[in-house]
């Protein structure tokens, strides 16, 4: 099992260095970037919204209940909230649906184009297809990241907010004050190198994986299981190894 | 001229190409035939260098794709077109679109001229009206003649074919056939074509060569084949009834 995660990992280091090439034609490659921050980003806001709205409402209701002192300020509530939103929940747990959604669907079409012979069709015209294909897809997906990280503490903040008023567990006035109680803006930077790593991690791995399907749709389908699989494992342990190099 | 030489290729243990030596003519269809597993097509993906032969060489008017690097042999690749089994287009891109892509990537024409272009290899396999569907919109028959256009767009020297009938009513066939064999005479394009097909051979054979177990062993026109008595061309060729009929048909 370690020779075959060592070899997997040598092919996947040579993938990158076929990926990361000069293009053929930059206005190509260019084109394909702007379609694809379209498809890999800006078509997942809506879902990094709704998740983080309502893990933001689910943190704020937990919290309450279990801070449930009169000793403890109530703004300690929206201090937790904010800290669980901004270091954990928003770069990781966003990163760990987007890997679920963008890496079956970045590995899934590409492996369709390995098996209708799409990409042998590049090969031959003379195109580098690993780097056409996957090139913009990374850089697409990393540089849109960030804005999906500030959808996504936005939302959740702005869930947890909604949820302690409706639910009259936590006054507006007490949320507003605990969000901005000995804020530490590295938060920011912290998560901001979190979601950019995964991000990489989440299409590259994808890609990886669908750029070397060989057979037929049931191996697509595989495929797109493995490099979901790959991508959670890979986000659950850089996330323990960054935390550890950037908190401590 | 493409000249293979001693082309050796296996897969694990199991050897496909035991020193294939091959020579495709300029301005010809070479079809290339055998049953399967006889090597055809990794000896084709070999030529297109889709596969890393283990020993041999494959040269294009005496440049050796074997013994260049990524980029020469994609350089050396813009000078060919293919025309896949499943035809491989772009299902997301429009017919157009599809055809117009090698002229993205490697010319400087002006995005009018590029049109002009592709609307008029469009019009050379006569789908003109198809330009702005999309794959799926086309019958197999069409998206065989997309894939032509699309291969001949860029004025190739080299035109592969893998199979390009499978798949299609036998008059559809005889339309893609007689198109690649225009086309072929008409740019002056070296084209092999691997099929299974002996209709093909016989409407398009200029150049036949037959394959078994990663060699050759037969080659000639499609005149000569229906007259040749060796045993590998008797196997193949004159196994069904219909070819039988036609044997007997010419011995009188």
């Amino acid at each position: 099992m370690v020779y075959r995660f060592l070899i997997g990992l040598g092919a996947y280091w040579a993938f990158l260095r076929q990926v990361f090439q000069k293009p053929e034609k930059g206005s190509e490659y260019l084109k394909s970037f702007w379609r694809e921050f379209n498809d890999l980003g800006v078509q997942s806001i809506p879902l990094v919204f709704i998740v983080s709205f309502f893990m933001g409402a689910v943190l704020t209701i937990q919290t309450a209940l279990n801070l449930e002192d009169p000793l403890i300020p109530r703004y300690y509530i929206a201090i937790a909230v904010r800290e669980g939103i901004l270091l954990e929940f928003a770069p990781t747990i966003v990163a760990l649906i987007l890997a679920g959604i963008v890496g079956s669907s970045i590995s899934g079409s590409i492996g369709n184009m390995r098996i209708t012979e799409q990409i042998d069709a590049l090969e031959v015209m003379g195109i580098n297809p690993a780097s056409y294909l996957v090139m913009p897809k990374i850089v697409a997906f990393v540089l849109f990241s960030p804005i999906n990280l500030i959808f996504a503490m936005f939302s959740g903040l702005l869930g947890g907010y909604l949820a302690g008023w409706w639910l009259e567990m936590l006054a507006p006035g007490d949320f507003i004050q605990g969000l901005r109680l000995e804020f530490n803006t590295f938060y920011i930077v912290y998560s901001m190198t979190k979601v950019l790593i995964f991000s990489f991690f989440i299409s590259s791995i994808s890609s990886y994986f669908g750029f070397r399907v060989k057979g037929g749709a049931l191996e697509v389908g595989k495929a797109s299981t493995k490099a979901v699989i790959a991508s959670i494992l890979t986000i659950i342990v850089f996330n323990y190894i960054l935390t550890d190099l950037l908190l401590k | 001229m493409i000249e293979v030489k001693n082309l050796h290729k296996s897969f694990g243990d199991q050897s496909v190409l035991k020193g294939l030596d091959i020579v495709m003519h300029t301005g010809k269809c070479n079809l290339i035939i055998g049953s399967s597993g006889s090597g055809k097509t990794v000896m084709l993906k070999s030529m297109l260098g889709l596969l890393h032969p283990e020993a041999g060489s494959i040269a294009f008017d005496g440049r050796d794709i074997l013994s260049m690097v990524p980029q020469e042999a994609r350089k050396l690749r813009q000078e060919m077109g293919m025309v896949f089994q499943g035809s491989a287009l772009f299902t997301s891109s429009t017919i157009a679109e599809n055809v117009k892509m090698p002229l993205d990537f490697f010319t400087s024409l002006s995005e009018e001229e590029k049109m002009d272009r592709v609307h008029f290899c469009l019009d050379r396999v006569r789908i003109e009206n198809a330009a702005q569907k999309f794959p799926a919109e086309l019958s197999g028959g069409m998206q065989k003649r997309v894939a032509i256009a699309r291969a001949i767009v860029l004025n190739p020297k080299y035109l592969f074919c893998d199979e390009p009938n499978s798949g299609l009513d036998p008059e559809t066939a005889m339309v893609i056939d007689n198109l690649i064999q225009d086309i072929t005479q008409e740019y002056g394009m070296t084209t092999i074509v691997n099929t299974h097909d002996m209709n093909s051979v016989l409407e398009i054979g200029e150049h036949v060569m037959l394959l078994k177990g990663g060699l050759k062993v037969w080659e000639g026109s499609k005149e000569e084949i229906l007259r040749a008595d060796t045993p590998d061309v008797q196997d193949y060729v004159f196994r069904s009834h219909l070819m039988k009929r036609v044997r007997e048909a010419l011995r009188g």
